[in-house]
C-alpha cells in the first residue's frame, strides 16, 4: 500500500476535527491514520531535555509548523492516496505564531507548548578560566551580533520508508534511506512502545545523498510504521520534493551575540559567548545537539582560556531542525570568526595577523581546550603558510587593490576552523546540568564495528557500520583490506548496507560527524590486521618457516628464504574452511572478525562541563576574493583557496571531492539558500524555483591545498573532512564580503536584493522613478493579479504599462 | 480529479528500441509510468517540479524532463532512458566513462539526468566551449560533487566525442 501526508497548511493551530469519511469513500483508499491511532499505538518522542514536551508522530490536538503532518491516507496507489489526502476535511482554530527568536522569548509570547510554560526549553551556562579578570584586564572590548539562516543541504533523493507490521510478532520490519546515528533506533522503538529487538531496521547499500539531512526521516519511520499497523500490510512512502521543502528539515537557525577582551595586539583574552537556537517548534532527537557538539572546540583554532557560555534553546513555529552537514560548525564559526574580522577592523591590522596573534601554538598538541575538548594534532601555522605561499595571497592582494583603483567592490575574505570529528556520545548530555547527569548515567564513547570475512574460495567481504550515501567508503575500504593482504581490491567486496538483526552496530553507527576516516576505516584496519596476523602464523606453520619468514605479495604468500615455497593466497585464506587440521591449536579460526573500536579519549561530561566532544580535530584555513557587481548586488567568487589539515588521508581524489562537495553547498548557504517564513507563518520556500540552490554555473573550483599531521588517537592517523567547508566558508565569504562593502553588519544569504540594498545609494536610484505606493497603484496590480488568466491579459498589461510610465 | 479515474488511454511507442503498447491514465507523469509501469529504475525523480533534471530522458532524440511530461504525450514517439545508453555501448559510454575517471559522481542519484542531458547535447554539437557545456550541466541540480568534477569530465567527454567523428 503508499502512503500519503495530509498537512498543516497553517503554522499554529488547534486541531477541532478531523473528518475522513469523504476520503475513505474513495475508491482504493484503504485506511487514514489520524492522532486517534497514534495515541492509543504510540508514545512521543524522547526529548533530549527534562521538559514536558510531547512531539507524537502526527500531530495532536495541535499543529505547530506549517507541514506538520496530521493523517496519513493509506491507498493502493500513490496517486489515489494523493487524492484522497485532499478529502480529508480537518478543521482548525488558529493561534498566532512565533516565527523568530526575539519574538518567542518575549514574556508575552505565544505559547507553542503549553506545559514547558515557556519557548525556552533550555537554558545552560558555563564558565571556563576566569572571564571577569580576563575583562578587567582588556585594553579593548569588541562585540559583535550574528545571526545564521535556517537552511539544508537538500539531498536531491528525498526519504524513503517501507513497513511491514507483523501481528504475529508486534514487530516492525523497515527499509528506509536512514543513516543513522543509529542512537535514534532506540528513540523509535520507545516511540513504538516496542522492545529494540522487534524493530529491525534496515538501510541499503546504495542510497542517494544525505548530508545529515536523512537522519530526519526517523519521524516517519514511526508513523509508515504505524500506517502499516493499521492496514496490517506493507506501507511504502516517498516523500516529494515539496513535502521535503517544507518539512523535513532544518539546519537551526542561530542569533549569537560574543563580546571579545583583547589587548591593543589583538590578542584574545577571554570571551563571553550567548547563543540561542532556533530549533523550530519540536525540539526532535539529537537536538539540542547542534548547540553542543562543537562544545569542546568552542575556542576555535585560537589559544583564548577564559570563556563564558550561555547557550539557550528556543521553539518556533517552524520545521524541527536536526542534522544538516557542518551540525553546529557553521553557526559557531560565523560568529567567531566575523568576531575576529571585526578585531581587525577596530585595531585596524590586517585581519590575517589577528589570527595569528591568537593561533595555537606549534607545538602545543594534544591540547586541552579550556572547554574539555582534546585537539589531537596540527600545525596551524604550517598550513597557513602554505596557503599563503602555493594559494597566492600576495597575487590576491594586488588584485583587490587594482580592482579598488578602478573602483570595483572588491574584498578578501579569511577563515581559520577547527574541524571536528568522530562525535563522543556523550556530548548531547551536556546540555543537563552535572546533577541531572548523575541521575541519568553517564554517557560517552562511539563504538564502531567492522566485519572482515573470509569464504572458501579465499575471497574477501567486508561489512561497515558508515551507511556511506556517495561518499566512496567502499572503495576506500576496498583498497585498505587489499593493501592488508597485498591482494587484488578486485577480491573485495564492500557491504556498507545495515540489517539491525544481522550486522554489528552500536547506537554510533551510521553517516554522520564525519567519522568514516577516523573510527570506520580505522576499525575495519584493525580487524582485517586481526586475521592477517592468524594467516601468518598459519601460514608459517604449514610451510614451515618462522612467522617473520613468511611474505604477502601479490596474491601470493611465500618464505622470504626460498620464494618457491609458496602458496597462493586464496588457498591459504579459504584452508580453515577445508582443512581445520590446518590451524594451530588454540586459534579460533580465521574465517571472521568483528571488531569494535572507540577511544579511551571519549569520556563523559564532567563536574566542571568540560567535554571532549569530537574524537579528532582537523584544521582548515581559508581564503577567498569576492567582487560584488554594483549594478546587481551578485557576488562573483574570484578566488577560493582552502587548506586541509585531515591527518592522513586514505584517499585523496575522494577527499577533495567532499571538499568541493562541502565547498559548493556552502556557496549555497551563504549566497542563494534559506527557509523563509512569513510574518503569518506562511512557509515561502516551498519548491526548487524558491529555495535556490546553486547550479554550475555558480560554482567556482575552489584551490585545494593539504598538510597532513597524523591524528595519535586514531588508528590510522587519519581525520574526518567531509564538514570542514560547510563550516568555514559561509564566514570566509561573509567576511570578503564586510572587506569588500565597508560594512559589519552581514546576514547570510547575501542575495543580489539585500546586498544592493547595503551598497545601493539613493542617487543611483534612476531618477524619474516614483517608488511611493499610491492608491491607483495597488488598485492596477490587483487587476493585474485577477486578469493573469485573462485571454487579453497581454494587451490589457500594454494598456495599463502606459499608462503607469 | 476522481472524474479522471479510470478512463485509460491506450498509446503505443518505442522504448529503448523496443515497441511497447500500454494502457495508461492520462494524468499519469512519464517519470511515473517509466519506474512504475516499465520497471526501469534508472530515470530519478527529485523534484517533479522540473528544476532539479534529475529525470531527464531522451524523447524523439532530445532531452527532456519526464516529470514535467504526461505518459499520453509519448504517444507513437521514441523513448530512450539511461539504460538504453549503457546498452547500446555494451558498457558504459564516453561520457559515462568518464564521470568515472573524473569522479564526477558521488551518491549517483542526478548522474543519469546529467548524462543524459550531455549525450544530447555533446552529440548534437562539435567543440561546444566550456562555459556552453557548464549552461548544459546548470539544468541538473547535483548536490554533492560541487560541479566542477562533472564539468571535467563533460569538457572530456566533448573533445573525445569530437574526435572520434
Amino acid at each position: 500500500m503508499h502512503a500519503s501526508f495530509v498537512r498543516s497548511p497553517y503554522s499554529h493551530a488547534k486541531i477541532l476535527k478531523i473528518n475522513i469519511s469523504e476520503a475513505l469513500k474513495l475508491d482504493g483508499v484503504e485506511a487514514v491514520l489520524t492522532g486517534e491511532d497514534v495515541i492509543k499505538w504510540s508514545e512521543p518522542f524522547v526529548v533530549g531535555v527534562k521538559q514536558p514536551m510531547e512531539h507524537w508522530c502526527l500531530g495532536v490536538k495541535k499543529v505547530r509548523y506549517v507541514g506538520e503532518p496530521v493523517a496519513i491516507v493509506i491507498a493502493r496507489d500513490r496517486y489515489i492516496a494523493e487524492d484522497a489526502t485532499e478529502l480529508v476535511n480537518v478543521e482548525y482554530d488558529l493561534l498566532p505564531p512565533v516565527m523568530n527568536i526575539e519574538s518567542s522569548i518575549k514574556s508575552n509570547a505565544p505559547i507553542l507548548h503549553e506545559k514547558v510554560k515557556s519557548n525556552i526549553v533550555s537554558e545552560r551556562n558555563f564558565n571556563y578560566g576566569n572571564v571577569e579578570k580576563a575583562f578587567s584586564l582588556a585594553n579593548n572590548i569588541v562585540e559583535i551580533d550574528v545571526e545564521y539562516p535556517r537552511n539544508s543541504c537538500t539531498p536531491i533523493e528525498c526519504f524513503n520508508v517501507i513497513s511491514e507490521y507483523s501481528d504475529e510478532n508486534k514487530s516492525y520490519n523497515v527499509l528506509s534511506n536512514f543513516q543513522g546515528p543509529m542512537a535514534l533506533h532506540p528513540v523509535m522503538a520507545m516511540a513504538l512502545k516496542i522492545p529494540g529487538n522487534k524493530l529491525r531496521l534496515r538501510a541499503p547499500q546504495n542510497s542517494g545523498g544525505s548530508f545529515g539531512v536523512k537522519q530526519a526521516v526517523f519521524y516517519y519511520i514511526v508513523s509508515i510504521s504505524l500506517a502499516s499497523k493499521k492496514v496490517g500490510r506493507p506501507v511504502k512512502w516517498v516523500e516529494d520534493r515539496l513535502e521535503h521543502l517544507i518539512a523535513a528539515t532544518s539546519a537551526t537557525g542561530r542569533k549569537s551575540k560574543i563580546s571579545a577582551a583583547i589587548t591593543k595586539d589583538g590578542l584574545l583574552l577571554g570571551l563571553k559567548i550567548i547563543q540561542y537556537d532556533d530549533c523550530g517548534a519540536y525540539l526532535r532527537a539529537p537536538e539540542p545537539a547542534s548547540l553542543y557538539r562543537m562544545h569542546g572546540n568552542l575556542s576555535g583554532a585560537y589559544s583564548v582560556k577564559n570563556i563564558s557560555l550561555k547557550n539557550y534553546v528556543v521553539l518556533t513555529n517552524k520545521t524541527p531542525s536536526g542534522l544538516n552537514r557542518g551540525f553546529g560548525g557553521p553557526q559557531l564559526y560565523f560568529g567567531l570568526e566575523r568576531l575576529m574580522h571585526k578585531i581587525s577592523k577596530v585595531l585596524n591590522k590586517p585581519h590575517l595577523q589577528i589570527i595569528k596573534t591568537n593561533l595555537l601554538p606549534q607545538n602545543s598538541f594534544p591540547y586541552k581546550t579550556p572547554s574539555g575538548g582534546i585537539l589531537d594534532s596540527g600545525n596551524y601555522q604550517k598550513a597557513i603558510q602554505k596557503a599563503e605561499k602555493d594559494g597566492g595571497l600576495e597575487e590576491l592582494e594586488k588584485r583587490r587593490r587594482g580592482k579598488r583603483k578602478v573602483g570595483k567592490l572588491y574584498g578578501i575574505g579569511f577563515a581559520a576552523v577547527v574541524e571536528p570529528s568522530i562525535s563522543n556520545m556523550g556530548y548531547i548530555s551536556t546540555v543537563l546540568s552535572h546533577e541531572e547527569r548523575l541521575k541519568a548515567g553517564p554517557k560517552n564513547g562511539a563504538y564502531a564495528c567492522a566485519t572482515v570475512s573470509i569464504d572458501p574460495l579465499g575471497s574477501i567481504s567486508v561489512t561497515i557500520d558508515s551507511l556511506p550515501q556517495g561518499q566512496g567508503h567502499q572503495t576506500v575500504v576496498q583498497q585498505l583490506v587489499a593493501s592488508v593482504f597485498s591482494i587484488d581490491p578486485k577480491n573485495i567486496t564492500v557491504s556498507s548496507d545495515l540489517d539491525t538483526h544481522k550486522d554489528g552496530w552500536s547506537i554510533a553507527a551510521g553517516n554522520y560527524s564525519s567519522r568514516f576516516g577516523g573510527a570506520v576505516a580505522g576499525t575495519v584496519y584493525l580487524a582485517a590486521q586481526k586475521l592477517f596476523l592468524k594467516l601468518k602464523t598459519i601460514a608459517a606453520k604449514n610451510m614451515n618457516i618462522n612467522v617473520e619468514d613468511v611474505i604477502f605479495q601479490n596474491d601470493l604468500v611465500f618464505s622470504k628464504n626460498n620464494p618457491d615455497n609458496k602458496i597462493t593466497f586464496s588457498r591459504l585464506a579459504g584452508s580453515s574452511h577445508w582443512s581445520p587440521d590446518t590451524i594451530p591449536d588454540a586459534m579460533a579460526p580465521p574465517l571472521r572478525e568483528t571488531l569494535y573500536w572507540t577511544m579511551p579519549q571519549h569520556k563523559a561530561p564532567n563536574e566542571k562541563d568540560e567535554i571532549n566532544s569530537s574524537g579528532s580535530y582537523g584544521f582548515i584555513f581559508d581564503y577567498c576574493g569576492v567582487e560584488i557587481d554594483q549594478n546587481t548586488g551578485k557576488v562573483i567568487i574570484d578566488k577560493y583557496v582552502t587548506t586541509h589539515d585531515a591527518g592522513t588521508l586514505l584517499h585523496p581524489e575522494i577527499v577533495n571531492g567532499q571538499i568541493q562537495g562541502a565547498f559548493a553547498q556552502a556557496v549555497g548557504a551563504s549566497l542563494y539558500e534559506e527557509f523563509k517564513y512569513a510574518d503569518n507563518g506562511e512557509f515561502l520556500s516551498g519548491t526548487f524555483a524558491d529555495y535556490l540552490v546553486p547550479t554550475a554555473n555558480e560554482i567556482p573550483e575552489a584551490c585545494i591545498l593539504h598538510i597532513s599531521t597524523p591524528s595519535p588517537f586514531t588508528p590510522l592517523g587519519s581525520k574526518g573532512v567531509g564538514e570542514g567547508n560547510s563550516m568555514s566558508t559561509p564566514v570566509c565569504i561573509a567576511n570578503a564580503i564586510s572587506d569588500a562593502i565597508e560594512q559589519d553588519k552581514i546576514t547570510l544569504p547575501m542575495t543580489p536584493p539585500k546586498l544592493w540594498g547595503l551598497i545601493s545609494k539613493k542617487e543611483d536610484l534612476p531618477k524619474n522613478l516614483n517608488l511611493e505606493i499610491t492608491d491607483e497603484k495597488k488598485k492596477i496590480s490587483v487587476e493585474l493579479y485577477q486578469n493573469y488568466t485573462n485571454k487579453k491579459f497581454w494587451k490589457y498589461i500594454k494598456n495599463k504599462l502606459r499608462n503607469i510610465v | 480529479m476522481s472524474k479522471i479515474l479510470g478512463s485509460k488511454k491506450s498509446i503505443s511507442f518505442t522504448f529503448n528500441g523496443t515497441k511497447v503498447e500500454k494502457e495508461v491514465e492520462p494524468r499519469i507523469l512519464l517519470s511515473d509510468f517509466i519506474r512504475d509501469s516499465l520497471g526501469k529504475t534508472g530515470t530519478h525523480v527529485g523534484c517533479e517540479h522540473g528544476i532539479c533534471g534529475a529525470c531527464t530522458i531522451h524523447l524523439n532524440g532530445r532531452a527532456v524532463r519526464s516529470c514535467l511530461t504526461l505518459a499520453v504525450q509519448v504517444d507513437n514517439c521514441e523513448i530512450h532512458t539511461i539504460e538504453f545508453i549503457s546498452g547500446k555501448y555494451n558498457g558504459l559510454n564516453i561520457i559515462q566513462k568518464n564521470f568515472k575517471k573524473y569522479f564526477a559522481l558521488q551518491c549517483g542519484f542526478c548522474t543519469p539526468g546529467i548524462i543524459m542531458s550531455l549525450c544530447d547535447y555533446l552529440y548534437r554539437n562539435n567543440n561546444p566551449s566550456e562555459q556552453e557545456i557548464k549552461d548544459v550541466i546548470s539544468g541538473h541540480l547535483c548536490r554533492c560533487t560541487g560541479y566542477s568534477s562533472i564539468i571535467k569530465a563533460a569538457v572530456e567527454s566533448a573533445k573525445e566525442i569530437n574526435n572520434a567523428e
